[in-house]
């Protein structure tokens, strides 16, 4: 199957790369036990006694001056250590563009955003001596919208944006704007070529932000050692970026900060940038460096922490009468909240694959992520890429409609395939990018699509839905990842990797690999499931569904070292050459010799019975830096955004009643290029289960403001994501188009099940409305409001 | 988690529990009715509620019956909601009130949710009184004056009506209205658990609808104008739904993250329309 | 006072513990008995992911004061052992970042002891009390109908149905 990548290449391992005995089977996860009894621990559920608690107090306004805080009252109170506000750390922090204080000084931006932190002996003492502290505010105008951040006579709400410390690749702000960053595309000729167009289709889309809904809100503990070492435990999906941005946020060596990361209860990029660590930090700091808990309720989390952006979008998409796409022309309006965070390269993702997995000659787009009074957003499973879908697919659509296609055949026309470019003009060589009309196909077949989107069922209308969908990884060019494969007395080996274990299952999937390559049971690989990054080699961050990529590169590498190791000294003992000895099933044999020697035996190289011994210890390393990366052009975009693309075509089959509004989703089918797949049932649940966040989103979530600019819904009893029964069918099959720079082929697909969900349920209801829906989330309400203009 | 400290105590007997709360009140202190406590354990967390002690009634025998006596059901006011749904003769004997709290939370809130406490809850949608508001109900109150018999009307107006001290202690209801048929209909911005955009209980006797509703205003409530309108002849069911939404002060018809006030307006006219149609109204 | 040495029966064994009359029991059991399977996903009720059995009945433990499971028998996920629906959970890959899984698991449990004969219906009455972003739910219903069919093949089987003559509604 994947011929160019050949760990086995060494001459004891079979030579026929698609026999794999592992890798491609479905194996135990190896956090199992751990979960299913409750002895998995989180980073709140580390409890001692001597640690104080914090508790947040934040504004209730969108926009504010602060004229006066008082925080006399609350020192009094029982239990309470400190409290702090942003006057006592005025240190700026964010990545890539510092431009949020630990706490908001003498302005606040959002409502949630916080304002000062109590610590106490207690959390109750904490949390009861919030409300002793006063807080005068003058409220300022609220910039609700990003095309309202946009207009010129807008409230600036970073008037200093020039001043802010920044990373130049992957933040452009414009001074005297709200624009946080701006990424142009210009590719062909894209204000030239309308004439030529028979017909143009016109559409505007719009979202509200939403929340990650992860399970475990997120938790920091912070400490730091006399000597100066900071140890901080957080529940992350990035911890090896926080040394760094602990060093620019405090002026301390990087090297002076240690990040711990139990399990993390599930991330979904809500937990991919460290948001409120600094300020745990400084919470530290203020009682002498004594160890600091900070646990965010759920109203914080939905308030006060990064979350999904919100869009608006308009969309022009031109095309010849037989269905070819010509050009198109895109701007989008990113509401990225009151502080730039992650906000701003989920734009930059967006812009860079704008189109679509559509071949279209011609582009232009421009993606600006806007300050607005909301609260900051960040990556979301997709990352830029559902939300780009959902524009350029409602525009498929309404082209199909006018030119009287069949959607699905003008997307089949016009799906990209290798030799075409992006819109950032990277070619598609080789195996850069899956096979879009194979999926598109397959989902032919599996939702028997047959032209027809509509049919009526008494009071109810059953419609179908579908879109296609790709993404790539939009890592920084040196995105990289370690491993170490140490080999144990007892013939098992253990795998280090720094690749948080968020749910997804990826060091089972590592352990898969390892023993592959070792020709053993997987349940003869151990893998460290917590991650320390002083302990395990570093791994860029746990996100893009880059951890089986990059991990897994370097975990075979480290592998294929380790075993080398093994044969070398192996080859010693059994006098043959390393290539003639044979490691599997954790014992070293050669052909030439009758006995075989466990590899534990060559754990600190080899002893004979006589004392004597050879070889030394087994440490594999390996490690792998992306490839094929380059940043953007900052004019035209050009440029090459990540190794290779995933594709992906998906549908949804709903039931409408159109007497009250209301539907369900009946079943949902994704067709998804994987590359390979290293374990069916894992990855199978990781298509189904973004299917379904996917589809939660778009049905149902979104935050909802106050007039004032305050999330209204903050809790999961007034926001209604699925919860059991509200599922449909899921349907997935896998298609194998090999990427040659991956482990086996492999191509990340963790976020691929929710990246076309919104745009096929966008789909299927605008066909059985009979009119385009083209807003998330796609209530009964909405439907109501589309329907009779109410 | 409760930031603020509170005393506990359990009453054995209604005026044990009329004690103890005259005994923190004399104390300056703020007691309140404790049943399943589910509204002061997470209010308390948002400071929106901060009694100084909670009395814990589920322990009283009175509050605990659930049995037909002389025709009438007796309802003791810590009866959870499970256990209500739970009871098969309960499916002939109140099937409205059985449906109606079904939709309540999830199941496992209502294995701690107690009738009395959702009805006397701060949170305004309080759906558990909707069958006893159509059915005409009685509630056996104990408070500094004993015990005391009344009408649900006398005791809830869009909110329970009780003198500081004063509990709900069972809820009485007539074997006409209990089982006369009836209609419970609950919509929700999405999904199967959460709060109502509408909810309506209705029941029909003779040719007159009762209906209460829950999620439309920031309180539960039953209009005679509006029961009148319904069973009015000459009109067509579309005419009387109408009609009816009109004698709800618009201002009152909620506006908020659930639903707009128009869509809410918009739901209720088909929830009207459907009770109407099933309750042979039309 | 506000706080009280109390005596709770915890997964068998009897646990003095020094209370405050607030504190919830999902507090007690994490910080001051060191039980942290009962998760705090939303402290207000609406996720399941801190349900545990106060005697045989699944509770959400934020929405329960300590004090009230005086007397009764508290059941935690750590209570557990080689259930049925342990098992189930992990063969049918039903978690993924398993915040949530001891909650959906001691909801369950208590739903296969309670029920002999488990339906569609009663699956979903009972599961929909709580929450899981991860998987897509299909996995989850699957390991609740494998755990029957694991409990069955462990236990003689009833005849009794009698807990499901109940009412149905449609779904």
């Amino acid at each position: 199957m994947s011929e160019a990548f050949s760990p086995w290449n060494m001459a004891h391992f079979s030579t026929n790369g698609s026999e794999t005995t592992v890798v491609g089977h479905s194996v135990g996860r190896k956090d199992t036990s751990l979960k299913v009894t409750g002895h998995a621990k989180y980073t709140d559920d580390e409890i001692e006694s001597d640690m104080l608690h914090a508790a947040l107090l934040t504004s209730p306004h969108a926009h504010a001056r602060i004229l006066s805080m008082d925080r006399r009252r609350a020192l009094q109170a029982p239990g309470v250590r400190a409290v702090l506000f942003g006057t006592d750390c005025p240190n700026h922090t964010g990545d890539p563009l510092a431009d949020r204080p630990i706490l908001a000084i003498d302005t606040v931006r959002y409502a949630g955003e916080p304002v000062a932190i109590v610590i106490a002996d207690e959390f109750h003492q904490a949390a009861a001596a919030l409300a002793s502290i006063d807080v005068v505010y003058a409220p300022l105008p609220v910039v609700q919208s990003p095309k309202a951040a946009y207009e010129p006579n807008a409230p600036l709400l970073h008037p200093d944006v020039h001043t802010y410390r920044r990373n130049r690749a992957e933040a452009n702000p414009i001074p005297g704007t709200n624009i946080a960053t701006h990424v142009p595309i210009r590719k062909g000729h894209p204000d030239d070529v309308w004439a030529s167009c028979d017909v143009i289709a016109e559409v505007e889309v719009s979202f509200p932000q939403a929340h990650h809904a992860y399970m475990e809100t997120p938790a920091i503990i912070a400490e730091i050692d006399p000597d100066g070492e900071m140890h901080i435990t957080t529940s992350t999906q990035s911890p090896f970026t926080i040394p760094s941005l602990i060093h620019e946020t405090f002026d301390v060596n990087p090297s002076q900060v240690r990040v711990h990361v139990p399990f993390v209860g599930g991330g979904f990029g809500g937990k991919s940038s460290p948001y409120l660590e600094p300020l745990v930090v400084a919470a530290s700091k203020a009682v002498g460096g004594r160890k600091v808990k900070l646990r965010c309720e759920r109203e914080h989390a939905m308030q006060t922490l990064p979350c999904h952006i919100g869009l608006e979008a308009k969309v022009r998409l031109g095309a010849k009468r037989d269905g070819r796409f010509v050009a198109v022309d895109i701007t989008y309006w990113f509401d990225g909240g009151a502080y730039a965070d992650r906000a701003v390269i989920v734009t930059r993702a967006a812009v860079q694959d704008c189109t679509g997995p559509y071949r279209i000659p011609h582009v232009r787009c421009d993606g600006f992520c806007m300050y607005t009074n909301h609260p900051p957003a960040t990556a979301y499973r997709g990352f830029g890429h559902p939300e780009e879908t959902f524009v350029i697919e409602r525009a498929v659509d309404v082209l199909a409609r006018q030119l009287h296609l069949d959607p699905l055949e003008i997307r089949r026309l016009n799906a990209i395939r290798t030799g075409d470019s992006t819109p950032t003009q990277t070619l598609l060589t080789g195996g850069r990018v899956g096979n879009v009309p194979g999926c598109i196909d397959h989902l032919k077949k599996l939702m028997e699509w047959d032209g027809r989107a509509v049919r009526r069922e008494g009071s109810r209308i059953i419609a179908k839905g579908m879109c296609c969908s790709w993404k790539t990884s939009s890592t920084p060019p040196n995105a990289s990842s370690g491993a170490i494969v140490r080999v144990n007395e007892d013939s098992t080996v253990t795998l280090l990797s720094g690749v948080v274990e968020i749910g997804q299952g990826t060091k089972t999937a590592l352990a898969q690999m390892v023993a592959e390559v070792f020709a053993m049971s997987v349940d003869r690989v151990h893998v460290v499931l917590e991650v320390d990054t002083k302990e395990e080699p570093e791994h860029w961050k746990t996100v893009a569904s880059r951890g089986t990529l990059l991990a897994g590169n370097a975990a075979v590498r480290a592998a294929i070292d380790a075993v080398r190791q093994l044969q070398e000294t192996a080859a010693i003992v059994f006098q043959c050459r390393p290539s003639d000895v044979r490691i599997s099933n954790g014992v070293a044999s050669c052909a030439h010799e009758e006995k075989a020697i466990p590899i534990g035996d060559f754990k600190n190289g080899y002893a004979f019975p006589d004392g004597r011994s050879v070889g030394r210890m087994v440490i594999g390393r390996g490690s792998y830096t992306i490839e094929d990366v380059t940043p953007l052009d900052p004019e035209t975009g050009r440029g090459s955004p990540g190794p290779e693309w995933t594709v992906a075509a998906q549908g949804v089959e709903i039931e409408y009643r159109p007497a009250d509004c209301t539907y369900r989703v009946l079943r949902a089918f994704s067709v998804i290029d994987a590359g390979k797949v290293i374990h069916p049932a894992l990855a199978l649940g990781q298509v189904k289960g973004a299917m379904n966040m996917g589809l939660s989103l778009a049905s149902r979530e979104g935050y909802v403001y106050s007039g004032r600019g305050v999330v209204t819904n903050p809790q999961f009893r007034v926001y209604p994501i699925h919860r059991y029964g509200d599922q449909p069918e899921y349907h997935v099959v896998f298609l194998e188009t090999p990427d040659e720079h991956a482990p086996w082929g492999l191509r990340g697909l963790g976020e691929h099940g929710l990246i076309g969900m919104p745009a096929a349920l966008a789909s299927a209801l605008s066909n059985a409305l009979g009119v385009d829906v083209n807003e998330m989330p796609m209530t009964s309400e909405l439907l109501w409001r589309i329907q009779t203009g109410g | 988690m409760h930031p603020m400290d509170f005393e506990y105590v359990s009453s054995p007997t209604l005026s044990d529990a009329v004690r103890q709360y005259t005994r923190f009140a004399q104390l300056g202190k703020r007691p309140m009715y404790f049943g399943g406590g589910t509204e002061i354990i997470t209010l308390g967390r948002l400071h929106q509620v901060n009694p100084d002690a909670v009395i814990d009634l589920k322990p009283i025998p009175e509050t605990q019956v659930m049995a037909v006596q002389q025709g009438q059901l007796v309802l003791g006011g810590s009866i959870t909601l499970t256990q209500i749904t739970d009871a098969p003769w309960l499916g002939e004997a109140f099937p409205l009130l059985q449906e109606t709290v079904h939709e309540i939370a999830d199941r496992t809130a209502r294995n701690k949710i107690t009738i009395a406490g959702n009805i006397c809850g701060t949170i305004f949608y309080r759906e558990a009184v909707l069958p006893f508001l159509v059915c005409d109900s009685k509630v056996r109150t104990y408070g500094p004056k004993r015990g005391k018999e009344r009408s649900i009307h006398r005791v809830f107006n869009r909110e329970a009506r009780l003198e500081p001290s004063e509990f709900i202690v069972q809820l009485v209801t007539d074997e006409t209205a209990r089982t006369a048929p009836f209609v419970h209909i609950k919509r929700r911005k999405a999904g199967r658990v959460g709060y109502p955009i509408v909810s309506a209980a209705a029941i029909r006797i003779d040719d007159r609808i009762r209906i209460a509703f829950s999620g439309v205003c920031p309180f539960p409530f039953r209009s005679s104008a509006i029961e009148t309108i319904l069973r009015q002849r000459g009109l067509t069911v579309r005419q009387r739904v109408d009609q009816a939404i009109q004698r709800i002060p618009s201002h009152l018809i909620l506006d908020d993250y659930e639903a707009s006030r128009a869509y809410r307006t918009f739901v209720l006219a088909n929830v009207l329309e459907e009770i109407l149609q099933r309750l042979g109204g039309a | 006072m506000p706080k009280q040495e109390v005596s709770l029966s915890i997964n068998g064994e009897q646990r003095m513990v020094v209370i405050r009359f607030a504190d919830t029991l999902l507090e007690v059991l994490r910080g001051k008995l060191g039980l942290t399977g009962a998760k705090p996903g939303c402290n207000n009720g609406d996720c399941g992911a801190c349900t545990v059995l106060i005697d045989t009945c699944p509770y959400k433990a934020c929405i329960m004061l300590a004090v009230e499971t005086v007397g009764h028998e508290i059941t935690t996920v750590e209570g557990l052992h080689s259930t049925p629906i342990q098992q189930a959970f992990a063969d049918c890959y039903a978690f993924q970042c398993g915040y949530c899984t001891p909650g959906f698991i001691m909801n369950a449990h208590a739903l296969l002891q309670q029920h002999r004969v488990i339906d569609e219906y009663t699956i979903r009455e009972w599961l929909e009390s709580n929450i899981c972003r991860c998987t897509s739910y299909e996995e989850i219903g699957e390991a609740v109908r494998t755990a029957a069919r694991l409990r069955d093949a462990r236990t003689a089987p009833s005849l009794d149905t009698s807990v499901d003559t109940q009412q149905r509604r449609d779904l």
